[in-house]
C-alpha cells in the first residue's frame, strides 16, 4: 500500500490540493495528516473541508497545536495567535467540531502517527536533533514513528543498542527502512516550508517495500502570498511562502 | 539464533556450510518458490554489540537490491534482525577470483583479459552510481560466460542512499593491500578508489606482487600515500611500457590524476597502441630518498584530496566514452561535417572526454565479400585512412581518440555492439533525409535510438520544404 503522509497544511489551499494530486499520480491509495490544518494561511474553510472529506473517504486526520488553538487554550507565538484569532469567526461550527475531535496519535500496525514528539503529543515538542528524536523511540514500540511540527524534513534511526542516528534526507529518493531498526521520519510542512526550498513537502509510505520517500512539490506560492495580503495578515508570512524559510 | 544445516527461516532450508569469513557465513538454501541455485549470507554478530559488522550488513541490505545486471548477483529475498539476519542471492557457481590471483603473475594475455573484464564490471557498478570500496580478487567472482561478478557490497556507497558507514564511523575501512590513499584518509565518495583497487589487482595479476605489500595496519596502509610502488617492469621487464603506464596511473595517489574512470581504464586495456607514453613507462626504480622524504613531510599534513565533482553519476560524466559514427560517403560529406562540430561542442563542456570513431562498411552476405580479398582489404584501409582524417580535426591527443571500421550486414547492430563492448556514454550519429525506402526499411539511426545502451544524439541537415 503507498500511504501519502501530509503534514501543516496552515490553510494553504494551493499547496494542499497540488500535494493531493501529486500523491494520487504516483499511485497514492491512502491519506494520513499529521495535523495543524489551519493556521498561518488565508484559506481555512477549503483546508478543513477537504480534510473532513478525506477523513469521510477513510483517511487519517490528528490534532495538531494550530488547530487546537481554535477551541483550547495554547501557547502560540504573537503572529501565529493573530492569525489563529482571525481565523475562528470563519470556521463553522461543524468545523471547528472536527477540529476538536480529531485524536493526537493513531496507530496503524507497526506505524505510529504523531503531530509533534511522542513522548507526550499534547506538549507539542520539537524533534529537531537525535537528543529529541530519542524520547520518541523510547515511548513507544513502533517501529516508525511519522510526525510534522518542525516544517524541516529530517530522518532519524535508533539502532540496535539505542543509539539515534540522524539522516541528512534526500528529496525523491525512495529511503529504505531497514528492519535492524527504528525509523522516525519529520515530514516538511505542505503549506509552510521552512528549509529554504518553497516547495510543499510530504512524503509516501510504501508498505509493501518498506521505503519511505520525501517529496516537493511546486505549487503557486505567489498567488497564496497574493491572498494573504489581500486579507491583511502578517506580510513576514507572505515573505515566508516565496523563500521557503 | 545462529544459523545452522537443516534450518528453516521464511520458507528457505540451509545445506551445509560453503564458507566462513571473517564477518559473515555462506550456506547454500532452497525454496519451493524459487528455482535457482541460491546462497544466504548471514552476518557473524558476536555477542554483545558489533557496530561495524551490523552496519557493513545493512548497508550491503540497502545497496545490493538496488543493482541490477550481470555484474552483481541478484537478490531473492533479504532479512531484519529478527530472528536473524540475512541476505539470499543467486549462487555464482565456482569460488572468488583468489585462488587464480594466488597464481599470478599470469600470462599477459590472460591478465589483461581478465583486467578488462574486472574493468567493465566496475564500471557497470558506476553507472549505477555505487562504488564498491573494497574491491580485491576475494571479492569478485566469474560466471560460466567470463563476465566478472562483483560482491560483498559492505562498504559500498551509494550517491542515493545515506551513507550509514561514513554517518556513524570516523575510522577508514578497506582492505589494506587495495585500499585508496583518499579512503585512508577518511573519503567515501570518489570512485577513483576503486580505479586504484583495480590498478592494484592489476599490479599483481602482471608482477605477482602486491604493490604495496600487505600491511597489518592502518599505519603501515599510509605509507602509500609517499611511497611509490616498485615499477613493474623491475619485476618482470618483459611487461610492455604501456602496461607500466596504465597500471601506475591507476595508482597515482592524487585521484586528480588518477585515471578518470574504470571505462577508461579499460578503453587503455583495449587500445595499447593509443596509451600516452610518459617518464613512468620505462622507470625501472622507486624514487629517492630526498624525493620520497619530501613527499612524507607534504602528504603527513594532508588531511584531504580535492573533492570530485558532486556524486558519482557527475564523476561519470565529467569523463564520458563518446562514439562518433560517421559515414564517409560523398553526399554525406556535409552530414558528417555537423557531426564533427557537434563532437566539438561535447568536447568544450567535457574535455575528459575520449572519443571513439567509427565507420560502417555495409556487407551485402557474409562469405561473398570477405571473397573479395584483396578488394575488401582495400576498401577497409581507404575507410580507415579517410576516418582518421576527419577525426584528426578534433584536435585530440592520440591517447584520447580512436578509429574503427567496422563490417557487417547490420550497421545498426555493429553500432550498438561496439558501444557495449567500449561501455560507451553517448552516441553522435546522423540521419539521411527521410525518403519512402527509409521508410519502410528502418533507418540506422532509428534503431540505434531504439536499442542503444546509452544516450543517443542524432544529428540532421536542415531541409527544405516538404
Amino acid at each position: 500500500m503507498l500511504l501519502a503522509v501530509l503534514s501543516d497544511i496552515h490553510a494553504n489551499r494551493e499547496a494542499f490540493a497540488a500535494v493531493l494530486e501529486d500523491a494520487r499520480a504516483r499511485g497514492a491509495t491512502g491519506f494520513a495528516i499529521l495535523g495543524d490544518i489551519v493556521g498561518y494561511g488565508p484559506d481555512p474553510e477549503w483546508c478543513v473541508d477537504r480534510a473532513m472529506r478525506l477523513v469521510a473517504e477513510g483517511a487519517i486526520c490528528l490534532r495538531g497545536n494550530h488547530d487546537s488553538a481554535v477551541d483550547a487554550a495554547e501557547s502560540l507565538n504573537a503572529q501565529a495567535r493573530a492569525v489563529i484569532d482571525w481565523t475562528r469567526p470563519r470556521l463553522s461550527p461543524a468545523q471547528r467540531g472536527f477540529l476538536a475531535a480529531l485524536p493526537l496519535t493513531e496507530r496503524r500496525g507497526e506505524v505510529l502517527l504523531v503531530h509533534a514528539g511522542a513522548q507526550a503529543p499534547r506538549d507539542w515538542v520539537y524533534v529537531t536533533g537525535p537528543g529529541s528524536a530519542a524520547p520518541s523511540f523510547r515511548a513507544c514500540d513502533a517501529r516508525l514513528i511519522l510526525c510534522g511540527h518542525v516544517h524541516v524534513p529530517q530522518l532519524y534511526s535508533c539502532d540496535l543498542r539505542g543509539t539515534v542516528h540522524d539522516h541528512p534526507p534526500r528529496i525523491g529518493e525512495g529511503f529504505p527502512l531497514l528492519g535492524s531498526r527504528r525509523w522516525l521520519a519529520v515530514l516538511g510542512a505542505v503549506g509552510q516550508p521552512r528549509d529554504g526550498v518553497p516547495q510543499a513537502g510530504y512524503a509516501l509510505l510504501d508498505t509493501d517495500r518498506n521505503e519511505l520517500t520525501l517529496r516537493r512539490v511546486a505549487y503557486d506560492a505567489a498567488a497564496v502570498a497574493s491572498r494573504l495580503r489581500a486579507e491583511g495578515l502578517p506580510e513576514a508570512l507572505a515573505q515566508r511562502l516565496l523563500e521557503g524559510r | 539464533m545462529r544459523p545452522a544445516e537443516g534450518m528453516r527461516i521464511d520458507g528457505f532450508t540451509l545445506g551445509p556450510r560453503l564458507h566462513k569469513g571473517g564477518f559473515a557465513t555462506i550456506w547454500p538454501v532452497t525454496h519451493p518458490d524459487h528455482d535457482l541455485p541460491m546462497v544466504m549470507k548471514v552476518p557473524t554478530i558476536l555477542d554483545g554489540f558489533d557496530g561495524p559488522t551490523i552496519v557493513g550488513f545493512e548497508v550491503e541490505q540497502m545497496i545490493l537490491p538496488r543493482l541490477s545486471g550481470p555484474h552483481v548477483p541478484r537478490v531473492i529475498a533479504s532479512g531484519g534482525f529478527d530472528p536473524m539476519p540475512y541476505l539470499v542471492t543467486e549462487a555464482i557457481p565456482g569460488t572468488s577470483l583468489q585462488p587464480l590471483f594466488n597464481t599470478a603473475p599470469l600470462a599477459l594475455d590472460r591478465a589483461l583479459d581478465l583486467a578488462r573484464r574486472m574493468a567493465a564490471a566496475v564500471h557497470d557498478l558506476h553507472r549505477q552510481q555505487v562504488i564498491h570500496l573494497d574491491l580485491k580478487p576475494g571479492n569478485m567472482m566469474t560466471r560460466p560466460d567470463g563476465t566478472v561478478v562483483c560482491i560483498d557490497f559492505g562498504l559500498a556507497h551509494s550517491d542515493l542512499l545515506p551513507d550509514l558507514l561514513a554517518e556513524e564511523f570516523a575510522s577508514p575501512m578497506g582492505s589494506f593491500p587495495y585500499i585508496a590513499p583518499e579512503q585512508i584518509l577518511g573519503r567515501r565518495d570518489e570512485l577513483r578508489s576503486d580505479v586504484f583497487a583495480l590498478g592494484a589487482m592489476l599490479y599483481q595479476l602482471v608482477t605477482g606482487q602486491l604493490p604495496f605489500g600487505d600491511p597489518p595496519g592502518l599505519r603501515g596502509a599510509r605509507r602509500r600515500l609517499w611511497r611509490d610502488p616498485l615499477p613493474p617492469r623491475a619485476i618482470d621487464p618483459g611487461i610492455p611500457p604501456w602496461l607500466q603506464e596504465v597500471i601506475l596511473r591507476a595508482l597515482a595517489v592524487d585521484p586528480a590524476e588518477r585515471t578518470a574512470s574504470a571505462a577508461q581504464l579499460l578503453f587503455d586495456l583495449e587500445h595499447p597502441e593509443k596509451v600516452a607514453l610518459t617518464a613512468r613507462a620505462t622507470r625501472m626504480t622507486r624514487d629517492g630518498f630526498w624525493t620520497v622524504w619530501r613527499r612524507r613531510r607534504r602528504m603527513g599534513r594532508l588531511r584531504s584530496f580535492a573533492r570530485p565533482p558532486g556524486g558519482t553519476a557527475a564523476q561519470i560524466m565529467e569523463a564520458p566514452v563518446l562514439i562518433a559514427a560517421v559515414d564517409l560517403a560523398p553526399d554525406m560529406e556535409r552530414l558528417s561535417e555537423r557531426i564533427l562540430n557537434g563532437m566539438r561542442d561535447l568536447l568544450s563542456v567535457r574535455p575528459q572526454a575520449r572519443v571513439a570513431c567509427v565507420n560502417v562498411i555495409r556487407t551485402h552476405r557474409i562469405g561473398i565479400d570477405t571473397g573479395t580479398d584483396d578488394e575488401g582489404r582495400h576498401l577497409h584501409v581507404s575507410r580507415l585512412v579517410a576516418l582518421r582524417a576527419w577525426g584528426q580535426r578534433l584536435g585530440l591527443p592520440e591517447d584520447r581518440v580512436t578509429f574503427t571500421v567496422l563490417e557487417g550486414t547490420d550497421p545498426a547492430g555493429e553500432i550498438l555492439d561496439h558501444a557495449r563492448r567500449i561501455m560507451a556514454d553517448h552516441i553522435m550519429m546522423g540521419a539521411r533525409a527521410s525518403s519512402s525506402t527509409r521508410r519502410y526499411l528502418g533507418s540506422v539511426s532509428s534503431r540505434v535510438v531504439a536499442e542503444a545502451p546509452c544516450d543517443v544524439t542524432v544529428l540532421r541537415l536542415p531541409q527544405s520544404g516538404g
